[in-house]
């Protein structure tokens, strides 16, 4: 192997890399090789710096010491452009290219095939088709980019950073808003940039995808580089335990039956029966008791986002009823669902979650003050309060309670909006992905929230494309396909296995 | 290890920090505003020396200041209704016309008053409580456009912007009304301890309204719905409820503004009547710094905002300069204004300076 590297110069190499903002040392003294055809997954925690390691390198920020190498030749990347120009092109997890532009305009934006001072459409088109065939993409570039999905988008920027000459291609959290179905298009994409001789750095937090498509993994820590290793070379516990910095208490047993067995007497906290929406979801029945975790589990696309909406009041039912506590009930929006006693944290945490420009404080108080009215404002010093200990039951990374809720990591934000529900006391709560993007100390430390809540008696709805998870907490787990609820596991049936068969169709 | 490293954070970041650091913000935003306008009164008092003199004449004081002030009062009025509205990501370009429609609607009821009328809803009383309904009504139609039929705001107020001049010369046939009445003159030119009467019409709007939305969770759900009103409503916040409030707070504001313009030229002047003036209500909020995209808002900070306005046009009209200039000289001034605000350029002017060192 040692002499394999000999033989192969890296293609771009990093050496002593250091980068200091105010007050910290976001990179310190890192070394980083890439050769050509390898995927290098960079791994860590939030503020490990992958990132910032990335910024170096695509000359988002300057460097304050060390050396960078691109095949051999010392560069000093100014800005992304200039980095884009020396052969390095960056796939962000937000797409950016122009969402009202065709496919076509977007791959050859600011560089378009001219004929007669005048933009050639036809040829634009004509080789935007070549190229995204060349990865078995077989799309409309005619049509917006916004018409396709976060995945085609994501394919489009590759080629269009592709196209551009790269030695090497950089992408951030590709996957993170992706299904299976769509990493697996993007991979075998990935997996032809490889065979071109293109070097690949990729940041994921999703282990499965690293020992899916990775050769090298750099693991990084606080700023400093812990280990490089091949991937066939690494187990998966070494892995997390070099990330975390300690052994990770492999805690994925299920829950205590026992919880279930005594409340199945009583009366379930809701019932919906025959709950449907033209065109959304076809009916279904649902019951969950106090303290009882109900998994959903489905593809994206599958209606699960849709039955927490309908449940929660965003949108109303066409058919069927709900009762709480065994009493009819309707719901028609979340204020109401609230009164019930309902919480909801959503998918899209960006959009639907957080209140960006406000405080923590201010985010974690708001539904209480809502609830309560706009003459019956809490006391500033009842605010403070309420948000500091929320900080510390759910161990929420931040200076203070009036740090700006945006410049939070995800999974922060997401612990935020836990905290929003949990102060204002709810009986159901329903968390649509609430580990997604999260980096893995927080997703560990989100479940044992969950099972912490759920031990004190919540009725919970738990919405997961990570079956490992589901299979974790649910008591039961209902399976949707199609916009149908296609099946409901319990007991010993919820497993992998199981759930992938039911999604499966057999 | 996270838990540790959490709490070491916490600790680090302790609460007397904290508010040395936002109390160093705010300030330095009030700071900023203040100065703008302290420059440019000194820069009126260099052009005539007599600029802070007051002087008591018949029980009424006389002075730029005062005047300053009294003119100030229908803009702080506005601006005030508008800087909500901005939080809310909204904007309410229609105030001027609400202005003429109430100003005609409170001089056509007053005139039949004058005219010998018995009725009940022309008594001097009852016509400003009229005006200021009628006020309300029009933001109701806003906040309904917007909150409801989810048209977006500049449109929807545009609408009645563009409507407002027709329907204030339908109610005053075309005409522009002159009335004698003083209880409805009082309110644009009557004097109170030497004070005229619209500046403590306009302070005490500031402050009722700051006490509502700062003694209240209003400004809190106002800036809420303003940031992001999608997760605002998953949040169990009334967004549409809270948009209909403020633009009839809006309407409420203008109405007053209008009726103190009635006042004081006795008159009502469907064309004319704040014509522009919602133009100058959201230069005023934008100077005071409350962001166009919505969320945050600083109600002091407008009304210092409309008092840089007014100072500056003061300022121009006691100078030599040709009136011609003005509009010109006006826009330079803001510009100037608005970049002494932004951390930005001034980061970038002392750059230089900093170097030398």
């Amino acid at each position: 192997m040692t002499t394999n590297l000999q033989q192969m110069p890296p293609l771009l190499e990093v050496r002593g890399l250091t980068k200091m903002f105010p007050a910290t040392i976001a990179l310190s003294e890192v070394d980083f090789s890439l050769r050509a055809g390898d995927v290098h997954v960079l791994v860590g925690e939030n503020g490990a710096g992958k990132s910032t390691l990335i910024k170096l390198i695509t000359g988002v920020h300057r460097k304050d010491g060390g050396t960078i190498l691109l095949e051999g030749k010392e560069i000093d990347p100014r800005s992304p452009r200039h980095a884009q120009e020396l052969g390095i092109s960056t796939v962000y997890q937000e797409v950016n290219l122009i969402p009202t532009l065709s496919v076509a305009e977007n791959i050859f934006l600011g560089r378009q095939p001219m004929r007669w001072g005048m933009i050639n459409m036809r040829a634009v088109e004509r080789q935007a088709k070549q190229l995204l065939q060349d990865f078995n993409v077989d799309i409309d570039v005619t049509r917006n980019l916004s018409s396709y999905s976060v995945a085609i988008q994501q394919i489009v920027a590759i080629v269009r950073g592709v196209s551009l000459s790269v030695k090497v291609l950089i992408l951030d959290e590709p996957t993170s808003s992706l299904d299976h179905q769509e990493v697996e298009m993007l991979f075998s994409v990935i997996r032809s940039l490889q065979e071109r001789g293109i070097g690949i750095i990729l940041i994921t937090h999703f282990l499965d995808q690293v020992y899916a498509i990775a050769n090298r993994v750099t693991v990084l820590r606080n700023g400093k580089k812990i280990n490089e290793h091949l991937i066939s070379e690494l187990p998966r516990v070494q892995l997390i335990t070099e990330m975390l910095g300690k052994e990770l208490t492999q805690d994925t047993h299920s829950r205590d039956d026992t919880s279930t067995s005594k409340n199945t007497n009583r009366v379930p906290f809701l019932k919906v029966n025959g709950f449907a929406r033209k065109g959304t979801i076809e009916p279904f029945d649902l019951e969950i008791r106090q303290g009882e975790i109900v998994g959903l589990a489905g593809l994206l696309g599958s209606g699960r986002t849709e039955v927490a909406h309908l449940i929660f009041g965003i949108k109303q039912n066409d058919s069927g009823e709900a009762y709480v506590h065994g009493k009819p009930t309707t719901i028609k929006s979340p204020r109401q669902a609230i009164r019930h006693g309902f919480g909801l944290c959503p998918e899209d945490r960006k959009v639907e979650g957080i209140i960006g420009d406000l405080s923590v404080r201010e985010n974690i108080i708001l539904a209480l003050q809502a609830k309560m009215g706009w003459f019956n404002y809490l006391s500033r010093q009842k605010q403070n309060e309420l948000a500091n200990d929320m900080i510390k039951a759910l161990s929420i990374a931040t200076p203070n309670a009036e740090k700006p809720v945006k410049e939070l990591s995800g999974g922060n934000q997401q612990k935020v909006i836990l905290a929003r529900w949990l102060i204002s006391n709810p009986d159901f709560l329903i968390l649509d992905e609430p580990t997604r993007g999260i980096d893995v100390g927080a997703h560990a430390e989100i479940i044992q929230i969950i099972k912490r809540l759920a031990d004190e008696g919540k009725a919970m709805l738990i919405i997961s494309s990570e079956l490992a998870e589901i299979v974790a907490y649910s008591d039961r787990v209902m399976i949707l396909r199609d916009r149908k609820k296609v099946r409901e596991l319990e007991g010993d049936d919820v497993n992998e296995n199981t759930i992938m068969h039911a999604i499966a169709a057999d | 290890m996270n838990l540790e490293r959490q709490q070491a954070n916490v600790h680090r970041g302790g609460r007397g920090a904290f508010k040395t650091l936002t109390s160093v913000m705010l300030n330095s935003r009030l700071f900023w505003t203040g100065l703008a306008l302290l420059i440019i009164l000194l820069v009126n008092l260099q052009i005539s020396p007599n600029f802070f003199e007051i002087r008591m004449v018949n029980d009424r004081l006389i002075g730029s200041i005062i005047n300053i002030l009294d003119n100030s009062a229908p803009y702080i009025l506005l601006a005030i209704g508008m800087t909500l509205v901005i939080a809310t990501k909204g904007i309410d370009l229609s105030v001027g016309a609400v202005m003429a429609i109430c100003a005609a609607v409170a001089v056509t009821l007053i005139k039949q008053y004058e005219a010998g009328s018995t009725e009940f809803y022309v008594q001097p009383g009852f016509v400003i409580l009229i005006t200021i309904g009628v006020g309300a009504i029009c933001g109701l139609w806003n906040g309904i456009l917007i909150a409801f039929l989810n048209l977006q705001p500049i449109i929807a107020t545009l609408i009645l912007m563009v409507a407002g001049r027709g329907v204030a010369q339908l109610i005053t046939n075309g005409q522009s009304p002159t009335f004698t009445n003083d209880t409805l003159a009082f309110v644009g030119r009557g004097v109170v301890w030497g004070v005229p009467f619209p500046i403590y019409i306009a302070f005490i709007a500031l402050i009722l309204i700051t006490l509502l939305v700062r003694r209240t969770a209003l400004g809190l759900l106002i800036e809420s719905v303003g940031v992001n009103d999608r997760a605002s409503y998953y949040a169990g916040i009334q967004a549409n409820t809270i948009k209909v409030f403020v633009y009839v707070l809006s309407g409420v504001c203008a109405a007053i503004a209008g009726m103190i313009v009635a006042g004081e030229v006795k008159s009502a002047d469907p064309h004319k009547a704040g014509l522009f003036s919602e133009l100058d209500a959201i230069l005023a909020v934008v100077i005071g710094g409350t962001s166009l995209l919505g969320g945050r808002f600083y109600l002091t900070l407008s009304v210092m905002g409309v008092l840089i306005i007014q100072s500056m046009l003061v300022g121009l009209y006691v100078s030599t300069l040709h009136p011609t200039t003005n509009l010109v000289v006006k826009a330079v001034v803001v510009l100037a204004v608005l970049l002494l605000q932004s951390p930005e350029f001034r980061r970038f002017i002392t750059q230089p300076f900093r170097r030398l060192r």
